[in-house]
Protein backbone atom coordinates (compact mmCIF):
# COMPACT_ATOMS: atom_id res chain seq x y z
CA UNK A 1 0.00 0.00 0.00
CA UNK A 2 1.33 3.25 -0.78
CA UNK A 3 2.64 5.98 1.69
CA UNK A 4 -0.49 8.18 1.30
CA UNK A 5 -2.87 5.46 1.52
CA UNK A 6 -1.02 4.78 5.03
CA UNK A 7 -0.73 8.41 6.23
CA UNK A 8 -5.24 8.29 5.36
CA UNK A 9 -5.31 4.97 7.13
CA UNK A 10 -4.04 6.70 10.05
CA UNK A 11 -6.56 9.49 10.52
CA UNK A 12 -9.38 7.04 10.37
CA UNK A 13 -10.53 5.69 13.53
CA UNK A 14 -11.42 2.14 13.97
CA UNK A 15 -15.09 0.88 13.29
CA UNK A 16 -16.59 3.62 11.34
CA UNK A 17 -17.96 4.49 8.14
CA UNK A 18 -16.47 5.18 5.29
CA UNK A 19 -17.12 6.22 2.04
CA UNK A 20 -13.73 6.27 -0.53
CA UNK A 21 -14.58 8.58 -3.56
CA UNK A 22 -12.48 7.27 -6.52
CA UNK A 23 -11.56 4.01 -4.73
CA UNK A 24 -9.52 2.21 -7.59
CA UNK A 25 -9.05 -1.44 -7.21
CA UNK A 26 -10.18 -1.03 -3.70
CA UNK A 27 -6.72 -1.72 -1.90
CA UNK A 28 -7.34 1.09 0.93
CA UNK A 29 -10.86 0.04 1.43
CA UNK A 30 -9.51 -3.54 1.80
CA UNK A 31 -6.78 -2.17 4.33
CA UNK A 32 -10.09 -0.31 6.27
CA UNK A 33 -12.04 -3.36 6.29
CA UNK A 34 -9.53 -5.49 7.46
CA UNK A 35 -7.25 -4.44 9.52
CA UNK A 36 -9.37 -0.94 10.80
CA UNK A 37 -12.84 -2.35 11.00
CA UNK A 38 -14.41 -0.31 8.77
CA UNK A 39 -17.89 -0.10 7.09
CA UNK A 40 -16.41 0.71 3.77
CA UNK A 41 -18.10 1.82 0.84
CA UNK A 42 -16.63 2.77 -2.87
CA UNK A 43 -17.19 4.92 -5.58
CA UNK A 44 -15.58 4.18 -9.13
CA UNK A 45 -16.15 5.44 -12.54
CA UNK A 46 -13.92 2.92 -14.22
CA UNK A 47 -15.46 -0.39 -14.73
CA UNK A 48 -12.80 -3.08 -14.74
CA UNK A 49 -12.09 -1.39 -11.00
CA UNK A 50 -15.65 -2.17 -9.75
CA UNK A 51 -15.56 -5.40 -10.69
CA UNK A 52 -11.95 -6.31 -9.10
CA UNK A 53 -13.48 -4.77 -6.26
CA UNK A 54 -16.69 -7.01 -6.36
CA UNK A 55 -14.51 -9.72 -6.59
CA UNK A 56 -12.85 -8.82 -3.46
CA UNK A 57 -16.48 -8.50 -1.67
CA UNK A 58 -15.96 -4.62 -1.83
CA UNK A 59 -19.30 -2.59 -1.77
CA UNK A 60 -18.11 -0.46 -4.91
CA UNK A 61 -20.50 1.14 -7.04
CA UNK A 62 -19.54 2.16 -10.81
CA UNK A 63 -20.40 5.59 -11.32
CA UNK A 64 -19.03 9.29 -11.30
CA UNK A 65 -18.80 11.12 -8.45
CA UNK A 66 -19.43 14.74 -10.24
CA UNK A 67 -23.24 12.81 -11.07
CA UNK A 68 -23.78 10.18 -8.18
CA UNK A 69 -22.76 11.86 -4.98
CA UNK A 70 -25.99 13.39 -4.31
CA UNK A 71 -27.59 10.06 -3.64
CA UNK A 72 -25.97 9.56 -0.19
CA UNK A 73 -28.09 11.18 2.31
CA UNK A 74 -26.07 13.93 4.49
CA UNK A 75 -23.75 12.99 7.48
CA UNK A 76 -24.34 9.30 6.15
CA UNK A 77 -20.22 8.52 6.50
CA UNK A 78 -18.10 9.36 9.91
CA UNK A 79 -15.73 9.47 5.90
CA UNK A 80 -15.42 10.59 2.89
CA UNK A 81 -12.12 9.86 1.19
CA UNK A 82 -11.10 11.74 -1.87
CA UNK A 83 -7.53 10.94 -2.88
CA UNK A 84 -6.01 13.27 -5.61
CA UNK A 85 -8.99 13.70 -7.87
CA UNK A 86 -10.14 17.16 -6.71
CA UNK A 87 -8.27 18.43 -9.32
CA UNK A 88 -9.67 16.31 -11.95
CA UNK A 89 -13.31 17.59 -11.82
CA UNK A 90 -15.26 19.82 -13.86
CA UNK A 91 -16.64 21.51 -10.65
CA UNK A 92 -14.49 20.63 -8.05
CA UNK A 93 -16.16 22.97 -5.73
CA UNK A 94 -19.40 21.56 -6.04
CA UNK A 95 -17.96 18.05 -5.28
CA UNK A 96 -16.30 19.35 -2.40
CA UNK A 97 -19.76 20.96 -1.13
CA UNK A 98 -21.18 17.37 -1.51
CA UNK A 99 -17.95 15.52 0.49
CA UNK A 100 -18.65 17.97 3.22
CA UNK A 101 -22.53 17.28 3.06
CA UNK A 102 -21.97 13.52 3.31
CA UNK A 103 -19.21 13.36 5.51
CA UNK A 104 -18.43 14.19 9.03
CA UNK A 105 -15.32 14.89 8.11
CA UNK A 106 -13.21 14.72 4.63
CA UNK A 107 -10.47 13.34 3.99
CA UNK A 108 -8.40 14.84 0.62
CA UNK A 109 -5.11 14.58 -0.66
CA UNK A 110 -3.89 16.50 -3.74
CA UNK A 111 -1.17 16.67 -5.92
CA UNK A 112 1.12 20.07 -5.06
CA UNK A 113 1.32 22.20 -7.93
CA UNK A 114 3.83 24.72 -6.25
CA UNK A 115 6.19 21.88 -5.64
CA UNK A 116 9.62 23.20 -6.73
CA UNK A 117 10.36 20.45 -9.40
CA UNK A 118 6.87 22.09 -11.15
CA UNK A 119 8.26 25.59 -10.44
CA UNK A 120 11.36 25.01 -12.02
CA UNK A 121 10.12 23.12 -14.91
CA UNK A 122 7.67 25.98 -15.97
CA UNK A 123 10.53 28.52 -15.41
CA UNK A 124 14.03 27.10 -17.21
CA UNK A 125 11.72 24.73 -19.91
CA UNK A 126 8.42 27.16 -20.01
CA UNK A 127 6.68 24.26 -20.80
CA UNK A 128 3.70 22.42 -18.88
CA UNK A 129 5.21 20.73 -15.66
CA UNK A 130 5.58 16.74 -16.83
CA UNK A 131 6.50 15.53 -13.45
CA UNK A 132 6.39 11.69 -11.33
CA UNK A 133 3.04 13.18 -9.99
CA UNK A 134 1.72 14.74 -12.23
CA UNK A 135 2.97 12.48 -15.50
CA UNK A 136 0.94 13.56 -18.42
CA UNK A 137 1.13 16.58 -20.92
CA UNK A 138 -0.77 19.33 -21.04
CA UNK A 139 -2.99 17.97 -23.78
CA UNK A 140 -4.36 14.43 -22.40
CA UNK A 141 -4.13 15.33 -18.42
CA UNK A 142 -7.46 14.36 -16.90
CA UNK A 143 -6.49 17.40 -14.01
CA UNK A 144 -8.08 20.78 -15.48
CA UNK A 145 -8.04 22.56 -11.74
CA UNK A 146 -4.42 22.23 -10.54
CA UNK A 147 -3.75 23.90 -7.34
CA UNK A 148 -1.06 24.40 -5.10
CA UNK A 149 -1.29 23.70 -0.84
CA UNK A 150 -1.64 27.48 -0.35
CA UNK A 151 -4.26 27.99 -2.87
CA UNK A 152 -6.30 25.06 -1.03
CA UNK A 153 -5.62 26.20 2.79
CA UNK A 154 -6.48 29.71 1.37
CA UNK A 155 -9.68 28.42 -0.39
CA UNK A 156 -10.72 26.34 2.99
CA UNK A 157 -10.53 29.70 5.22
CA UNK A 158 -12.44 31.64 2.14
CA UNK A 159 -15.22 29.02 2.59
CA UNK A 160 -15.13 28.79 5.93
CA UNK A 161 -14.16 25.24 5.69
CA UNK A 162 -12.48 23.79 9.18
CA UNK A 163 -9.02 22.16 8.46
CA UNK A 164 -8.60 19.79 11.08
CA UNK A 165 -5.56 17.98 10.31
CA UNK A 166 -3.01 18.94 7.49
CA UNK A 167 -0.28 16.77 6.42
CA UNK A 168 2.12 16.41 3.31
CA UNK A 169 4.27 14.09 1.75
CA UNK A 170 7.42 14.27 0.13
CA UNK A 171 9.60 11.18 -1.64
CA UNK A 172 7.32 9.41 1.13
CA UNK A 173 8.58 11.07 4.05
CA UNK A 174 5.44 12.38 6.19
CA UNK A 175 5.65 15.74 7.81
CA UNK A 176 2.85 17.90 9.63
CA UNK A 177 1.85 21.53 7.46
CA UNK A 178 1.32 24.35 10.06
CA UNK A 179 0.82 27.56 9.72
CA UNK A 180 4.42 28.88 10.10
CA UNK A 181 5.92 26.21 7.70
CA UNK A 182 3.25 26.28 4.88
CA UNK A 183 5.15 28.34 2.87
CA UNK A 184 8.44 26.22 3.05
CA UNK A 185 6.06 22.78 2.47
CA UNK A 186 4.38 24.77 -0.23
CA UNK A 187 7.55 23.87 -2.63
CA UNK A 188 9.27 21.02 -0.70
CA UNK A 189 5.88 19.14 -0.99
CA UNK A 190 4.81 16.32 -3.71
CA UNK A 191 1.33 16.11 -2.00
CA UNK A 192 -1.13 17.40 0.69
CA UNK A 193 -3.37 15.83 2.73
CA UNK A 194 -6.15 17.51 4.46
CA UNK A 195 -9.04 16.44 7.24
CA UNK A 196 -11.73 19.12 6.27
CA UNK A 197 -15.07 19.41 8.07
CA UNK B 1 -45.39 -34.66 -21.73
CA UNK B 2 -48.27 -34.87 -19.26
CA UNK B 3 -46.55 -38.25 -17.99
CA UNK B 4 -43.44 -36.51 -17.40
CA UNK B 5 -45.07 -33.53 -15.43
CA UNK B 6 -45.98 -36.31 -12.63
CA UNK B 7 -42.30 -36.98 -11.96
CA UNK B 8 -41.46 -33.45 -11.23
CA UNK B 9 -40.51 -32.70 -7.40
CA UNK B 10 -43.35 -30.94 -5.90
CA UNK B 11 -44.52 -29.52 -2.55
CA UNK B 12 -47.93 -29.39 -1.75
CA UNK B 13 -47.68 -26.26 0.79
CA UNK B 14 -50.66 -27.26 3.52
CA UNK B 15 -50.81 -23.79 5.18
CA UNK B 16 -52.95 -21.52 3.97
CA UNK B 17 -51.63 -18.52 2.14
CA UNK B 18 -53.09 -15.00 2.35
CA UNK B 19 -52.43 -13.69 -1.46
CA UNK B 20 -52.77 -10.22 -2.19
CA UNK B 21 -55.83 -10.27 -4.19
CA UNK B 22 -57.60 -11.50 -0.55
CA UNK B 23 -57.82 -14.88 -1.89
CA UNK B 24 -56.78 -17.49 0.50
CA UNK B 25 -55.21 -20.46 -0.82
CA UNK B 26 -54.54 -23.76 0.68
CA UNK B 27 -52.27 -27.18 -0.34
CA UNK B 28 -51.20 -25.84 -3.43
CA UNK B 29 -48.25 -26.78 -4.98
CA UNK B 30 -44.68 -25.31 -6.05
CA UNK B 31 -43.07 -27.16 -8.32
CA UNK B 32 -39.00 -27.03 -8.13
CA UNK B 33 -35.88 -28.26 -8.77
CA UNK B 34 -32.34 -28.40 -6.85
CA UNK B 35 -28.52 -29.05 -8.23
CA UNK B 36 -25.34 -29.84 -6.38
CA UNK B 37 -25.56 -30.40 -3.07
CA UNK B 38 -26.67 -28.64 0.56
CA UNK B 39 -23.73 -28.37 3.08
CA UNK B 40 -24.11 -29.80 6.43
CA UNK B 41 -23.90 -25.92 7.72
CA UNK B 42 -26.59 -25.67 5.15
CA UNK B 43 -25.24 -21.93 4.14
CA UNK B 44 -24.19 -22.88 1.03
CA UNK B 45 -27.97 -22.76 -0.48
CA UNK B 46 -28.38 -19.84 -3.42
CA UNK B 47 -32.26 -19.44 -4.35
CA UNK B 48 -32.55 -18.77 -8.16
CA UNK B 49 -35.34 -16.58 -9.19
CA UNK B 50 -36.97 -17.37 -13.05
CA UNK B 51 -38.04 -14.63 -15.30
CA UNK B 52 -41.57 -14.79 -17.31
CA UNK B 53 -41.23 -17.83 -19.28
CA UNK B 54 -38.58 -19.24 -17.35
CA UNK B 55 -39.27 -22.58 -15.27
CA UNK B 56 -37.81 -24.72 -12.59
CA UNK B 57 -35.15 -26.51 -14.84
CA UNK B 58 -32.52 -23.45 -15.13
CA UNK B 59 -29.24 -25.87 -16.30
CA UNK B 60 -29.02 -29.85 -18.01
CA UNK B 61 -31.50 -30.38 -19.60
CA UNK B 62 -35.38 -30.19 -19.06
CA UNK B 63 -37.11 -33.24 -18.85
CA UNK B 64 -40.32 -31.92 -20.11
CA UNK B 65 -39.32 -29.93 -23.05
CA UNK B 66 -36.12 -32.17 -23.29
CA UNK B 67 -34.00 -28.60 -24.32
CA UNK B 68 -31.44 -27.04 -22.18
CA UNK B 69 -31.96 -25.04 -18.90
CA UNK B 70 -32.72 -21.62 -19.11
CA UNK B 71 -30.10 -20.72 -17.11
CA UNK B 72 -27.33 -22.85 -18.05
CA UNK B 73 -25.17 -20.71 -19.11
CA UNK B 74 -24.67 -19.60 -15.83
CA UNK B 75 -25.44 -23.14 -13.30
CA UNK B 76 -23.71 -25.97 -13.18
CA UNK B 77 -20.32 -27.62 -12.75
CA UNK B 78 -17.52 -25.22 -12.95
CA UNK B 79 -19.87 -22.41 -14.00
CA UNK B 80 -20.39 -19.20 -12.31
CA UNK B 81 -23.13 -20.36 -10.28
CA UNK B 82 -20.65 -23.73 -9.57
CA UNK B 83 -22.94 -26.71 -8.42
CA UNK B 84 -19.84 -28.35 -7.09
CA UNK B 85 -20.18 -25.67 -4.19
CA UNK B 86 -23.14 -24.26 -4.01
CA UNK B 87 -26.79 -25.99 -3.51
CA UNK B 88 -29.43 -24.17 -6.08
CA UNK B 89 -32.53 -24.61 -5.86
CA UNK B 90 -34.61 -23.24 -8.47
CA UNK B 91 -38.95 -23.34 -8.37
CA UNK B 92 -41.60 -22.93 -10.82
CA UNK B 93 -43.33 -19.39 -9.91
CA UNK B 94 -47.11 -19.11 -8.60
CA UNK B 95 -48.64 -18.50 -12.02
CA UNK B 96 -46.39 -20.86 -14.05
CA UNK B 97 -47.22 -23.86 -15.90
CA UNK B 98 -44.60 -25.99 -15.07
CA UNK B 99 -46.35 -27.82 -12.11
CA UNK B 100 -46.79 -25.07 -9.83
CA UNK B 101 -50.26 -23.70 -8.55
CA UNK B 102 -51.27 -21.72 -11.88
CA UNK B 103 -54.05 -21.84 -14.53
CA UNK B 104 -52.73 -24.84 -15.59
CA UNK B 105 -53.69 -26.64 -12.98
CA UNK B 106 -56.86 -28.26 -11.56
CA UNK B 107 -58.81 -26.46 -9.47
CA UNK B 108 -60.08 -28.71 -6.30
CA UNK B 109 -63.31 -26.85 -5.66
CA UNK B 110 -64.34 -27.66 -9.10
CA UNK B 111 -62.18 -30.37 -10.34
CA UNK B 112 -61.81 -28.28 -13.61
CA UNK B 113 -58.76 -26.27 -15.23
CA UNK B 114 -58.32 -22.89 -13.76
CA UNK B 115 -57.75 -20.72 -16.69
CA UNK B 116 -59.12 -17.77 -16.40
CA UNK B 117 -60.49 -18.40 -13.14
CA UNK B 118 -57.38 -18.74 -11.50
CA UNK B 119 -57.06 -15.40 -9.14
CA UNK B 120 -54.17 -12.75 -9.88
CA UNK B 121 -51.51 -13.05 -7.88
CA UNK B 122 -48.10 -10.47 -7.68
CA UNK B 123 -44.51 -10.94 -7.63
CA UNK B 124 -45.02 -10.90 -3.37
CA UNK B 125 -47.28 -13.80 -3.94
CA UNK B 126 -44.93 -15.56 -5.66
CA UNK B 127 -42.04 -14.93 -3.59
CA UNK B 128 -43.96 -16.28 -0.15
CA UNK B 129 -45.04 -19.50 -2.04
CA UNK B 130 -40.83 -20.30 -2.32
CA UNK B 131 -40.27 -19.20 1.23
CA UNK B 132 -42.20 -22.34 2.06
CA UNK B 133 -39.78 -24.74 0.04
CA UNK B 134 -36.82 -23.09 1.62
CA UNK B 135 -38.25 -23.70 5.36
CA UNK B 136 -39.48 -27.50 4.46
CA UNK B 137 -35.76 -27.71 2.57
CA UNK B 138 -34.73 -26.85 6.01
CA UNK B 139 -32.43 -23.56 5.37
CA UNK B 140 -32.27 -20.89 8.15
CA UNK B 141 -30.19 -18.60 5.83
CA UNK B 142 -29.78 -18.47 1.66
CA UNK B 143 -26.38 -17.75 0.99
CA UNK B 144 -28.11 -16.07 -2.01
CA UNK B 145 -30.93 -15.28 -3.65
CA UNK B 146 -30.42 -14.19 -7.31
CA UNK B 147 -32.58 -13.47 -10.57
CA UNK B 148 -32.74 -11.65 -13.72
CA UNK B 149 -35.46 -9.37 -15.01
CA UNK B 150 -39.17 -10.74 -12.85
CA UNK B 151 -36.13 -13.17 -11.22
CA UNK B 152 -34.93 -9.78 -10.02
CA UNK B 153 -37.80 -8.16 -8.94
CA UNK B 154 -38.50 -11.73 -6.95
CA UNK B 155 -34.94 -10.85 -5.16
CA UNK B 156 -35.83 -7.13 -4.02
CA UNK B 157 -39.19 -8.69 -3.02
CA UNK B 158 -37.59 -11.45 -0.67
CA UNK B 159 -34.82 -9.12 0.79
CA UNK B 160 -37.96 -6.52 1.59
CA UNK B 161 -39.75 -9.16 3.18
CA UNK B 162 -37.40 -11.40 4.35
CA UNK B 163 -34.24 -8.65 5.38
CA UNK B 164 -32.25 -11.73 7.47
CA UNK B 165 -32.53 -14.71 5.40
CA UNK B 166 -30.67 -14.47 2.52
CA UNK B 167 -26.39 -13.50 3.15
CA UNK B 168 -26.53 -11.71 -0.50
CA UNK B 169 -29.03 -10.56 -2.85
CA UNK B 170 -28.23 -10.09 -6.66
CA UNK B 171 -31.01 -8.37 -8.68
CA UNK B 172 -30.30 -8.33 -12.32
CA UNK B 173 -31.48 -6.91 -15.14
CA UNK B 174 -34.59 -5.71 -13.15
CA UNK B 175 -36.58 -2.36 -11.40
CA UNK B 176 -38.20 -1.76 -8.18
CA UNK B 177 -41.53 -0.50 -10.05
CA UNK B 178 -42.74 -1.73 -13.72
CA UNK B 179 -42.41 1.22 -16.01
CA UNK B 180 -45.31 2.43 -18.31
CA UNK B 181 -43.20 0.87 -21.19
CA UNK B 182 -43.39 -2.05 -19.98
CA UNK B 183 -46.76 -2.49 -18.43
CA UNK B 184 -47.41 -1.01 -22.27
CA UNK B 185 -45.43 -4.21 -24.19
CA UNK B 186 -46.99 -6.43 -21.62
CA UNK B 187 -50.57 -5.17 -22.78
CA UNK B 188 -50.18 -5.84 -25.87
CA UNK B 189 -49.06 -9.53 -25.63
CA UNK B 190 -51.74 -10.15 -23.82
CA UNK B 191 -54.29 -8.32 -26.48
CA UNK B 192 -52.40 -10.73 -28.84
CA UNK B 193 -53.76 -13.89 -26.84
CA UNK B 194 -56.68 -12.22 -26.46
CA UNK B 195 -57.47 -11.48 -29.61
CA UNK B 196 -56.80 -15.10 -30.71
CA UNK B 197 -60.67 -16.18 -31.12
CA UNK B 198 -58.77 -19.65 -29.72
CA UNK B 199 -58.41 -18.53 -26.10
CA UNK B 200 -62.07 -18.44 -24.97
CA UNK B 201 -62.78 -21.86 -26.53
CA UNK B 202 -62.40 -25.15 -24.50
CA UNK B 203 -60.20 -27.73 -25.05
CA UNK B 204 -57.76 -25.44 -27.85
CA UNK B 205 -54.90 -23.13 -27.38
CA UNK B 206 -54.31 -19.82 -28.59
CA UNK B 207 -51.15 -20.66 -30.31
CA UNK B 208 -51.44 -17.84 -32.65
CA UNK B 209 -51.99 -15.10 -30.44
CA UNK B 210 -49.08 -16.52 -27.77
CA UNK B 211 -46.71 -16.30 -30.85
CA UNK B 212 -47.27 -12.75 -31.46
CA UNK B 213 -46.66 -11.88 -27.91
CA UNK B 214 -43.73 -13.97 -28.02
CA UNK B 215 -42.25 -12.76 -31.13
CA UNK B 216 -43.21 -8.95 -29.62
CA UNK B 217 -41.53 -9.55 -26.23
CA UNK B 218 -38.72 -11.63 -27.86
CA UNK B 219 -38.09 -7.80 -30.01
CA UNK B 220 -37.77 -6.42 -26.42
CA UNK B 221 -35.06 -8.87 -25.31
CA UNK B 222 -32.13 -7.72 -27.59
CA UNK B 223 -30.86 -4.49 -28.80
CA UNK B 224 -31.01 -2.67 -32.14
CA UNK B 225 -27.02 -2.81 -32.74
CA UNK B 226 -27.68 -6.62 -31.84
CA UNK B 227 -30.31 -7.43 -34.30
CA UNK B 228 -28.34 -5.48 -37.10
CA UNK B 229 -25.33 -7.17 -36.94
CA UNK B 230 -26.69 -10.52 -36.50
CA UNK B 231 -29.38 -10.11 -39.08
CA UNK B 232 -28.99 -7.00 -40.89
CA UNK B 233 -31.30 -6.83 -43.79
CA UNK B 234 -30.05 -10.61 -44.99
CA UNK B 235 -32.94 -12.57 -46.57
CA UNK B 236 -34.24 -15.92 -45.65
CA UNK B 237 -33.19 -18.95 -48.33
CA UNK B 238 -33.56 -16.83 -51.14
CA UNK B 239 -31.48 -14.66 -53.25
CA UNK B 240 -34.35 -11.63 -54.18
CA UNK B 241 -37.46 -10.14 -52.87
CA UNK B 242 -40.86 -12.36 -53.20
CA UNK B 243 -42.97 -9.59 -53.49
CA UNK B 244 -45.35 -11.44 -50.82
CA UNK B 245 -45.56 -11.26 -46.86
CA UNK B 246 -43.72 -14.57 -46.27
CA UNK B 247 -40.37 -13.86 -44.32
CA UNK B 248 -38.26 -12.61 -46.95
CA UNK B 249 -35.81 -11.46 -44.30
CA UNK B 250 -33.52 -13.64 -41.81
CA UNK B 251 -34.98 -11.89 -38.18
CA UNK B 252 -38.66 -12.59 -39.75
CA UNK B 253 -37.78 -16.46 -40.06
CA UNK B 254 -36.37 -16.13 -36.67
CA UNK B 255 -39.37 -14.29 -34.94
CA UNK B 256 -41.67 -17.05 -36.37
CA UNK B 257 -39.36 -19.64 -35.26
CA UNK B 258 -39.13 -18.04 -31.65
CA UNK B 259 -43.18 -17.95 -31.49
CA UNK B 260 -43.57 -21.08 -32.82
CA UNK B 261 -41.67 -23.16 -30.51
CA UNK B 262 -42.49 -20.96 -27.47
CA UNK B 263 -46.02 -22.30 -28.00
CA UNK B 264 -44.92 -25.70 -27.57
CA UNK B 265 -43.89 -25.35 -23.62
CA UNK B 266 -45.93 -22.17 -22.62
CA UNK B 267 -49.53 -21.52 -21.24
CA UNK B 268 -51.46 -18.99 -22.39
CA UNK B 269 -52.79 -18.08 -19.13
CA UNK B 270 -49.60 -18.69 -17.32
CA UNK B 271 -48.34 -15.84 -19.94
CA UNK B 272 -51.34 -13.31 -18.74
CA UNK B 273 -51.11 -13.89 -14.93
CA UNK B 274 -47.40 -13.84 -15.03
CA UNK B 275 -47.35 -10.21 -16.96
CA UNK B 276 -50.13 -8.82 -15.16
CA UNK B 277 -47.84 -9.79 -11.69
CA UNK B 278 -44.85 -8.02 -13.59
CA UNK B 279 -46.95 -5.11 -14.01
CA UNK B 280 -48.47 -4.95 -10.29
CA UNK B 281 -44.67 -4.79 -9.00
CA UNK B 282 -44.13 -1.52 -7.56
CA UNK B 283 -42.14 -2.12 -4.37
CA UNK B 284 -41.94 1.86 -4.05
CA UNK B 285 -45.85 1.49 -3.77
CA UNK B 286 -45.63 -1.04 -1.23
CA UNK B 287 -43.32 1.85 0.85
CA UNK B 288 -45.71 4.07 0.73
CA UNK B 289 -43.18 5.58 -2.35
CA UNK B 290 -39.76 5.48 -0.18
CA UNK B 291 -38.08 2.66 -1.80
CA UNK B 292 -35.37 2.70 0.69
CA UNK B 293 -37.84 2.12 3.72
CA UNK B 294 -38.30 -1.51 1.74
CA UNK B 295 -34.67 -2.15 2.37
CA UNK B 296 -34.65 -0.60 5.94
CA UNK B 297 -34.29 -3.92 7.52
CA UNK B 298 -31.73 -6.01 5.25
CA UNK B 299 -28.80 -8.10 6.35
CA UNK B 300 -27.63 -8.84 2.87
CA UNK B 301 -25.25 -7.56 0.68
CA UNK B 302 -26.23 -6.73 -2.53
CA UNK B 303 -24.54 -6.65 -5.84
CA UNK B 304 -26.99 -4.93 -8.33
CA UNK B 305 -26.07 -5.14 -12.24
CA UNK B 306 -27.69 -4.04 -15.16
CA UNK B 307 -26.39 -4.39 -19.38
CA UNK B 308 -25.48 -1.30 -21.13
CA UNK B 309 -28.04 -2.11 -24.21
CA UNK B 310 -30.48 -3.01 -21.78
CA UNK B 311 -33.78 -0.99 -23.16
CA UNK B 312 -35.97 -2.91 -21.27
CA UNK B 313 -34.62 -2.60 -17.95
CA UNK B 314 -32.33 -0.14 -18.72
CA UNK B 315 -29.52 1.36 -15.81
CA UNK B 316 -31.02 4.53 -15.24
CA UNK B 317 -33.84 1.90 -13.23
CA UNK B 318 -31.50 -0.43 -11.63
CA UNK B 319 -29.58 2.30 -10.01
CA UNK B 320 -32.51 3.71 -9.05
CA UNK B 321 -32.47 0.22 -6.69
CA UNK B 322 -28.77 1.01 -5.80
CA UNK B 323 -29.72 5.05 -4.60
CA UNK B 324 -32.88 3.64 -2.21
CA UNK B 325 -30.13 0.78 -0.70
CA UNK B 326 -27.60 3.59 -0.32
CA UNK B 327 -29.95 6.00 1.01
CA UNK B 328 -30.54 3.25 3.79
CA UNK B 329 -26.90 2.72 4.61
CA UNK B 330 -27.31 -0.81 3.13
CA UNK B 331 -23.96 -2.61 1.87
CA UNK B 332 -24.19 -2.40 -2.23
CA UNK B 333 -21.95 -3.29 -5.14
CA UNK B 334 -23.61 -2.09 -8.75
CA UNK B 335 -21.79 -2.54 -12.28
CA UNK B 336 -22.98 -1.64 -15.46
CA UNK B 337 -21.56 -4.50 -18.07
CA UNK B 338 -21.02 -3.88 -21.34
CA UNK B 339 -22.87 -6.00 -23.93
CA UNK B 340 -24.89 -5.83 -26.95
CA UNK B 341 -27.06 -8.43 -26.44
CA UNK B 342 -30.14 -6.31 -24.84
CA UNK B 343 -31.88 -7.52 -22.02
CA UNK B 344 -31.32 -11.35 -22.61
CA UNK B 345 -27.48 -10.69 -21.92
CA UNK B 346 -28.40 -11.98 -18.55
CA UNK B 347 -29.41 -15.67 -19.96
CA UNK B 348 -26.30 -15.44 -22.52
CA UNK B 349 -22.66 -16.40 -22.56
CA UNK B 350 -21.41 -12.52 -21.37
CA UNK B 351 -18.25 -13.41 -19.92
CA UNK B 352 -17.97 -9.96 -17.57
CA UNK B 353 -21.45 -10.35 -16.40
CA UNK B 354 -20.66 -14.27 -15.56
CA UNK B 355 -17.19 -13.67 -13.76
CA UNK B 356 -18.71 -10.41 -11.74
CA UNK B 357 -21.55 -13.18 -10.36
CA UNK B 358 -18.74 -15.98 -9.88
CA UNK B 359 -16.46 -13.59 -8.05
CA UNK B 360 -19.05 -11.90 -5.93
CA UNK B 361 -20.72 -15.31 -4.64
CA UNK B 362 -17.10 -16.65 -4.01
CA UNK B 363 -16.05 -13.43 -1.99
CA UNK B 364 -19.66 -13.97 -0.27
CA UNK B 365 -19.24 -17.45 0.32
CA UNK B 366 -15.60 -17.14 1.84
CA UNK B 367 -17.08 -14.37 4.16
CA UNK B 368 -19.93 -16.40 5.72
CA UNK B 369 -17.28 -19.62 5.91
CA UNK B 370 -14.87 -17.96 8.32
Amino acid sequence: MKKEFEVIAKIIKNNKRVLDIGCGDGTLMEHLKINQQNDVRGLEPKKDLVQKCIAKGLPVIEGDAEKELIQFPEKSFDYVVLSQTLQAFLRPEEVLNQLLRIGRQTIISIPNFGYWKVRIHLLFKGTMPVTKNLPNEWYNTPNLHMCTILDFVNFCKNKNIKIDKSMCLTNEKISEITVKNIKYKNIFSQLGIFLVE
Amino acid sequence: MNSELKNIKKLIVSNSLELDCGKIIKNFPVAYETYGVLNQNKNNAILAFHALTGDQFCTNINPITKREGWWTTAVGPGKAIDTNKYFVICANVMGGCMGSYGPKEINPETNKLFGTTFPVITIKDMVNCQKYLIDYLGIKKLLAVIGGSMGGMQVLQFASLYPDMSYSAIPIACSASHSAQNIALNELGRQAIMADPNWKKENSNPDKGLAVARMAAHITYLSKKGLQEKFGRKLQDRKSLKFSFDADFQIESYLRYQGATFVDRFDANSYLYITRAMDYFDLEKQFNGNLSLAFKNTKSKFCVISFSSDWLYPTIENKEIVIALNACGANVGFVEINSDKGHDSFLLNVPEFLKTVSEFLNSTYNEIKK
